[in-house]
């Protein structure tokens, strides 16, 4: 019997719930940290993040009418699907950000750990950042934080999935819909993490995942006037000062930091929410 | 085929052909060629991967944006809903000057008198479907009174849908009357015959039933009510526009088409244009010869536009709704 051919794998997009390819048909070769092939991916286009923003948009409002309870259990569920594929993720980091075994499979736990830790944030939120107000009058006054809406990523270029997942699952928690566009290195275990959030309940367009050159897609998200939000770690200084500017011109949510910040911070979680203040009467 | 030529054929042929007899429609109509539904799906698409690109694009978008009949048709419609939809029927982009006005507002009868008030005398045309619009199916006394009442309030142009039923059925002179009657009530009104393809089943009765409109005097064939599951499609606008071609060829009189429903972006709109372009040719690429009924496209079309200049993705609530 002759050997077994090996079924190749193909890196595709997460646009709208589907895996499409590149609308422009590219692709480009992904090494690994010692600089051997590891996959082909979609190498995304302008019109590929057009698509991602309308799918986006239009998904928002309803993971934002669902139940924070509901976003919860559907984030865990993520997190459930991760955890069994466990093995093939460290694989993935392990190739991709050049570690042992080891190191890898501690990244990938503290990650699915980080993503159980979103899923626990999604009913906190209103209690943490929104309150009763003190006001003088015979009135109740609320201050509610509400998503900003629709935020792009542009993923830390170095941390392929610890990273990813701060940046992701932080605007995702708080009823965010989210474009991200993967380390242009190592988008390997951020595609990974796509598929999985296909059976973990996410309605689709919630979460799009880009692969591609970062240089080229950023700014198209920085200047997307339909996007409300950007997070652009996954740039360096000058060049996120640069998109900072194109984001002024839409009047976009930014946040940026020097390297993938691993401290339990809610940073993330207060820049992508709007807080809105409401006026109710007492009753008797 | 160029203006110039058509002039010529209309210069030099007589009226289109009379029909006396229904066994004489009958076997004009049988007489058509049938159409070869594979090709005509395959040009259709074909044709839909073209790309046009910078000011060739902006040129199509205004092209596109004059050939709106901004249309709405819900029964929750009100009086307001419709003046304002004519307030940006006049001036799409109140920022923008150099955008056009779309080329009609498109209501139900009973709001025609309110679309031609807040139109007035502005070169927007005042649509409204008649004759028992969606179905059809109303006595012929209350399809001409509907018509005719419409007229009278202000409509310029009529959108009249044929009897599905007796078309499907071979009732063909009946179909045939319905037209040349409405047509004879819609006095100098224009007459838009809305062929409801998606009810039609093959392209063979799609064409017979372009010819028979154009036979019985329609001024524009349109393809659907936008009010059931199948509208307008590349494939089935090619053959009407074919069936408009052969009809200027033979009989000199040129007759518009529109194509209605389930047009809502602009990449679409950049479909039918260049499916008008090369089956009909350039001279079919005019508010006077080929429309688009459609209410959300019109925003697209302005979100594109605004795209072009500015050089990013516009957000969709830059413009108004309605």
């Amino acid at each position: 019997m002759s050997d077994r051919l090996e079924v190749r794998k193909t890196y595709k997009l997460l646009v709208n719930g589907a895996f499409p390819r590149s609308e422009s048909g590219r692709t480009y070769e992904v090494l690994s940290a010692r600089g051997e092939f590891l996959a082909n991916v979609a190498q995304g286009s302008r019109k590929d993040l057009r698509d991602a923003v309308v799918a986006a948009r239009a998904a928002q409002s309803k993971w934002w009418s669902s139940s924070a309870y509901n976003r919860g259990q559907v984030i865990y569920r993520c997190a459930e699907m991760a955890e069994s594929r466990r093995a093939e993720l460290a694989e993935h980091v392990g190739l991709a950000e050049g570690v042992g075994a080891k190191q890898s499979a501690k990244s990938v736990a503290r990650a699915i750990d980080r993503i159980i830790w979103y899923a626990g944030w999604t009913d906190k939120v209103a209690q943490v950042f929104g309150g009763a107000n003190p006001v003088a009058g015979p009135f109740f006054n609320f201050s509610v934080p509400k998503p900003c809406g629709v935020v792009a990523v542009v993923a830390s270029q170095d941390s392929s999935l610890e990273g990813f997942v701060d940046q992701v699952f932080a605007p995702l928690c708080t009823g965010n819909s989210v474009i991200a566009v993967s380390s242009e290195r190592r988008p390997t275990p951020s595609i990974l993490l796509g598929e999985m959030t296909a059976t973990s309940d996410f309605p689709p367009g919630v979460l799009n995942i880009v692969t591609g050159v970062t240089s080229e897609l950023a700014p198209i998200l920085a200047s997307h006037e339909d996007v409300d939000g950007i997070d652009l770690t996954g740039l360096d200084q000058s060049a996120a000062t640069e998109l900072h500017a194109l984001a002024a011109g839409s009047i976009k949510r930014v946040f940026r930091s020097s390297a993938h910040d691993t401290s339990s911070s809610t940073r993330r979680l207060r820049t992508f929410i709007d807080t809105s203040t409401v006026w109710h009467t007492i009753g008797q | 085929m160029a203006p110039e030529e058509i002039g010529v054929i209309i210069a030099r042929s007589n009226d289109a052909p009379t029909i006396e007899s229904e066994a004489q429609l009958r076997a004009l109509l049988s007489g058509l060629s049938g159409v070869d539904a594979v090709g005509v799906e395959a040009r259709a698409a074909k044709l839909a991967t073209r790309s046009i690109k910078k000011s060739t694009k902006m040129t199509a978008i205004d092209l596109a944006i004059s050939m709106v009949d901004l249309t709405t048709l819900e029964g929750a419609d009100t009086p307001g809903r419709v003046r304002s939809l004519c307030t940006k029927a006049l001036r799409p982009d109140p920022r923008d000057l150099t955008v056009p006005s779309v080329a009609a507002v498109c209501v139900y009868p009973d709001l025609v008198a309110q679309a031609r008030t807040a139109l007035g005398d502005a070169n927007v045309s005042v649509a409204a479907v008649a004759t028992a619009f969606p179905s059809g199916r109303a006595s012929m006394a209350v399809k001409l009174l509907d018509v005719r009442e419409a007229v009278e309030a202000g409509a310029d142009e009529i959108d009249m849908v044929i009897d599905r039923g007796a078309f499907l059925a071979g009732r063909l002179g009946q179909v045939y009357e319905e037209i040349v009657a409405v047509k004879q009530a819609c006095g100098d009104a224009h007459l838009k015959v809305i062929l409801e393809t998606g009810e039609l089943v093959t392209y063979d009765n799609v064409r017979r039933a372009s010819w028979l409109a154009m036979l019985a005097g329609a001024d524009f064939i349109k393809t659907s009510t936008g009010k059931v599951a199948v509208n307008a499609t590349p494939p089935v606008a090619l053959v009407m526009l074919e069936a408009v071609r052969d009809f200027a060829e033979t009989s000199g009189r040129v007759v518009g088409v529109k194509v209605a429903g389930g047009i809502r972006s602009t990449k679409d709109a950049m479909k039918y244009l260049v499916i008008v372009n090369e089956t009909a040719g350039s001279a079919w690429l005019t508010p006077q010869r080929f429309r688009f009924g459609a209410s959300s496209l019109l925003n697209d079309l302005l979100m594109q536009r605004l795209k072009q200049q500015r050089g990013a993705y516009v957000r969709p609530d830059e413009f108004s709704g309605d």
